[in-house]
């Protein structure tokens, strides 16, 4: 059946059973301006209608959460009267058709979600998952992609302090571009997205509205819709649905917005993401449980001719929605005015609508002219809230079994270790040179380490001594064997990783890049993901306070590898003194902290590692998950390296965690960065140096008995590896390298495989 | 104490980092928008680094007709301490009070990491509390960084003392490695790396401070 003899309920990505819905809704037929409200609100992307009923089983409370799930971004109280805001989300579409715009403005976007909260945007991290560089598309989309971040986030004014990069066959045509941020605020500019106040404006603040990213729902604008509501042609429909950034708007926009929550002007602010201005004035409405008039006529247009649904939908960037008091509004509009900010009454917060049966409902009401004709009424809830809720059937994969069994820990052949380590060894500084990762002078540790560092201070914050820490981490290797272990170890690694550089987890946010949900297998794996992030969020005591989930990411017909992103949130209680990073010194001793050997069947797994991956093997059983082995060590860890911040004296010279690689490369990265070698006397041969499971640390140590001593009070195990010093990497009779060829190798290696050099 | 104007054109982004800087040697500072048409009472003006007008068309060529840039140029003619850093460097090439101009880096990329500048001349506001040959380490960010001119505009910059900076290891393509340059009188100077980024070890470097020093008047002749 062609498109154009489809009925428009379904060319607007609507099932008959939704359609089924909405007319009980309504107690009548919708029309179609209704019906394109619907079909955005509705979808996937906005409604989350097959994940919701899976992310309820996350935890999202704790004492310190100030803002959970469900906002703009999740919000803790970081002490000193301070709110610290996180979130994260996916621009994976877009970045895959237009890699420049499309990862522009996935940074615009999350970013507006940090400041709608009130917070002024003060870090910015870039998850980042592609095909292998032996395609010429897969380099032209990491340049795009990291020009994209850099040519944006740079002008927008907020430093880029790190993210992750992953190469891996399974992102070929579907490439993961992941953008998570971080704002401050003082706890009483605390903003939410709540319409209120009968009477008061809605005011659209920003750019223009064009027919750009109309319909995230990319069949939004059939022929049959046009013919029932308009003159769009078929040509102006096929716009690319791709959105353009301009950071320099975006930039006056988040100034003119904290001028005006630092004045009082702003009722409740939300931002424009997808679905555009239905989605900001059925949310706000809904939460506020109060109608909205809104006029199609009075919103400012880019190009002539729009039409309501075009001007409903659109997806322009660099917008956002404010409720202001009558009596503040020409004070905003002053403040507007001197940031070059366009700003218009768009709506007007009404009553909510009295009903036949005595119940009164919030009712956005789409008018041309506030006095106008009616062109859309619709209870604000049902589109915000009440999208269908699916329980998608799921599967375990019937290919499983035979995928855990061939497990490369018992017969892959060792072969030459000397090169595997090398191959393994990648420096990211060819993208995070392109990222200004200092503005605001906050920046402590930057891109390419751990977890990244900064001062928790910022502009028109209160004075601090405190710091927070954030890691992105994700790790498809594990997740594709055991999606429930393999989250939860991935939950671990960002806890880890904050403890490397002093901090204590208070809070984490997930974006969860799946395959198709129509697959059973796909929905499995998402279930099995939230209950194994849900169960190392609870032993860990982790409130999850946000998210976003990407479905349908296939590549050639194949689903991705799940891949749930873990963003982690921590907090350094006293920042006076940089954490000792991986600078050991020639003479120190070395020790692993933490169980030297995995929780599960084998001391030293390697499937789901790096290097099982290079050989081409991706099966086996990962180590389990653990908490009580884990909780101990990321404790003392965290607290040897916060008093260290905090100015004590300390024997400790280094610490790194034990990631992806394993040992072998995190020994390697630290003989890398200073140019000193290590001499490592035993081994449990390539599976040690190469196995990979969260939990171990290396540390370099000025006295040993001391360090151990602490460690053993604390009841965490240490083993004691070897001694700093020399020109070489000796590790256990397995691998003898000079630092200087693996600084050379990794160094070079993203420029080389980029063909840069 | 020392009053410093920081200018802040709509894109700007580094006028907190800069006035947090100045502050904690001992200045005060004030924000002047773009759009003053008087600086008001001042020792000296700082514009600080960013994307000021978005740096459509190229960096600064927009911030120039900015009405403030009259009166900065009204101050410096009167010998005014005025520091352009990195935007703000770009902004006093396209307005004409530094010779030159910054054009896109060797590479194509934009590039922000540390660089060991050398002071080549202490002939400016800027360097007057340094020492020539003295080495700091300072971090570049930007796109548009290399510095260029022409035969005869150099050959004067050296024969009046005005290349003030120098990189060590060349990053961007500068001619003749050159990060920072002032007027002949020595009132005006620009540079891309970030002196108020090397403020603090805790931060990396505090190598930063000796120029910003110098140019809020501290440590003056001690050299």
């Amino acid at each position: 059946m062609s498109i154009l003899s489809e009925p428009l309920h379904r060319a607007l990505g609507l099932t008959d059973s939704e359609l089924d819905d909405i007319r009980r809704v309504l107690s009548r037929e919708p029309n179609p301006l209704e019906l394109a409200l619907y079909g955005v609100m509705w979808s996937e992307h906005c409604s989350y209608k097959s994940s919701r009923i899976h992310l309820k089983r996350l935890p999202s409370h704790g004492a310190h959460v100030l803002v959970g799930p469900g906002e703009g971004a999740g919000v803790i109280d970081a002490g000193d009267g301070i709110g610290v805001a996180i979130r994260i989300e996916s621009h994976n579409h877009p970045s895959a058709i237009e890699p420049y715009q499309g990862a522009a403005t996935g940074v615009g976007g999350i970013l507006r979600d940090v400041f709608s909260m009130g917070a002024r945007p003060l870090a910015v991290m870039d998850p980042l998952f592609f095909g292998n560089l032996d395609d010429a598309r897969n380099r032209w989309l990491v340049e795009g992609v990291v020009s994209g971040i850099s040519g944006y986030g740079n002008s927008v004014g907020v430093p880029t302090i790190g993210g992750e990069l992953t190469f891996d066959q399974c992102y070929g045509a579907n490439p993961l571009v992941n953008v998570l941020a971080v704002g401050a605020l003082p706890t009483e500019r605390l903003a939410l997205g709540v319409a209120s106040g009968v009477g008061n404006y809605a005011v659209l603040l920003g750019s223009s509205t064009g027919r750009d990213g109309i319909g995230g729902v990319s069949v939004l604008a059939s022929a049959g819709f046009s013919g029932e509501d308009g003159a769009a042609s078929i040509d102006d429909a096929k716009r690319p649905s791709v959105q353009v950034g301009d950071p320099y708007e975006e930039k006056r926009l988040i100034e003119a917005c904290l001028e005006l929550l630092d004045r009082g002007y702003v009722v409740g602010i939300q931002d424009l993401g997808g679905a555009g201005l239905v989605c900001a004035t059925s949310e706000t409405a809904a939460k506020g449980r109060v109608g909205m008039d809104v006029d199609v006529t009075a919103v400012p247009q880019r190009e002539p001719n729009m039409q309501p649904f075009e001007i409903m939908t659109s997806e322009s960037q660099e917008r956002m929605l404010a409720i202001i008091t009558p009596e503040n509004f020409e004070a905003a509009k002053a403040v507007c005015d001197k940031w070059e900010v366009r700003a218009s009454v768009v709506g007007h917060v009404v009553e909510p609508t009295m009903m036949a049966d005595g119940t009164s409902v919030a009712m956005l009401r789409i008018r041309r002219g506030f006095d106008g004709e009616v062109l859309a009424e619709v209870p604000a809830s049902s589109l915000a809230d009440d999208a269908p809720l699916y329980d998608r059937p799921r599967r375990r994969p019937s290919d499983l079994d035979a995928i855990v069994a061939d497990d490369p820990t018992h017969d892959e052949p060792v072969g030459d270790v000397h090169a595997d380590l090398l191959s393994l060894l990648v420096d990211p500084a060819w993208v995070y040179r392109q990222y200004d990762s200092q503005l605001f002078l906050n920046t402590v540790v930057g891109p390419g380490r751990d977890a990244a560092l900064l001062r928790l201070a910022g502009p028109g914050l209160p004075a601090s001594q405190r710091g927070f820490a954030v890691s992105t981490d994700s790790n498809p290797r594990w997740c594709a064997l055991d999606p429930r272990d393999g989250t939860a170890l991935t939950v671990a690694e960002g806890v880890a990783n904050l403890a490397c550089v002093g901090a204590t987890a208070k809070a984490v946010v997930n974006c969860l890049n799946f395959g198709n949900p129509e697959h059973p297998e796909v929905m499995w794996q998402l279930s099995e993901a939230i209950d194994g992030m849900a169960a190392a969020c609870d032993a860990l005591s982790l409130p999850v306070i946000g998210g976003n989930v990407s479905l349908y990411n296939e590549s050639g017909g194949r689903d991705i590898d799940p891949t749930p992103v873990v963003g982690s949130l921590g907090v350094v209680d006293s920042l006076v003194s940089p954490p000792p990073g991986w600078n050991w010194s020639d003479g120190d001793a070395l020790v692993l902290v933490g169980h030297r050997e995995a929780a599960g069947t084998h001391p030293f797994p390697l499937a789901g590692s790096r290097w099982a991956t290079l050989r081409g093997r991706r099966g086996g059983r990962l180590a389990a998950f653990d908490a009580s082995r884990l909780v101990s060590t990321f404790r003392f860890v965290t607290a040897e390296v916060a008093a260290i911040c905090a100015g004590q004296p300390s024997d400790v010279s280094a610490v790194h965690d034990v990631g992806a690689g394993g040992l072998g490369a995190a020994l390697a990265e630290m003989a890398s960065v200073t140019g000193l070698g290590v001499n490592v006397a035993k081994l449990e041969g390539h599976a040690e140096l190469f196995s990979e499971f969260p939990g171990r640390f290396v540390i370099a140590t000025r006295d040993a008995d001391a360090f151990v001593s602490r460690a053993l009070t604390a009841g965490v195990p240490v083993t004691l590896l070897g001694t700093v010093g020399g020109s070489s990497v000796h590790l256990g009779g397995v691998v003898n390298i000079d630092v200087a060829e693996i600084t050379t190798r990794r160094e070079g290696a993203l420029a080389e495989a980029l063909e840069l050099i | 104490m020392p009053r410093i104007a920081v200018v802040v054109f709509p894109g700007s982004n580094c006028e907190y980092d800069a006035a947090g800087a100045l502050e904690q040697l001992g200045a005060s500072t004030e924000f002047i928008f773009h759009s003053a048409t008087s600086l008001g009472e001042v020792d000296g003006v700082v514009l600080p680094g960013g994307f000021a007008h978005g740096d459509y068309l190229r960096p600064g060529a927009l911030a120039r007709f900015s009405p403030v840039m009259d009166a900065v140029s009204t101050f410096a003619a009167a010998g005014g301490p005025v520091l352009g850093i990195c935007n703000g460097f770009q902004v006093l090439t396209e307005a004409g009070l530094l010779p030159g101009a910054l054009q896109k880096n060797r590479g194509l990329t934009f590039l922000c990491q540390p660089t060991t500048l050398i002071v080549s001349s202490t002939h400016s506001v800027l360097t007057r509390a340094a020492h020539v040959d003295q080495e700091l380490v300072v971090p570049i960010n930007h796109f548009s960084g290399a510095y260029t001119c022409d035969d005869d505009t150099y050959a004067s910059l050296v024969a009046h003392d005005q290349i003030v900076l120098r990189y060590r290891e060349n990053p961007n393509g500068s001619r003749d490695d050159i990060a920072g340059v002032s007027n002949e009188a020595g009132n005006v100077v620009g540079l891309m790396p970030h002196p108020e980024r090397a403020m603090s070890t805790l931060l990396g470097s505090a190598d930063g401070r000796v120029l910003l020093e110098g140019f809020v008047g501290l440590g003056v002749g001690a050299r």
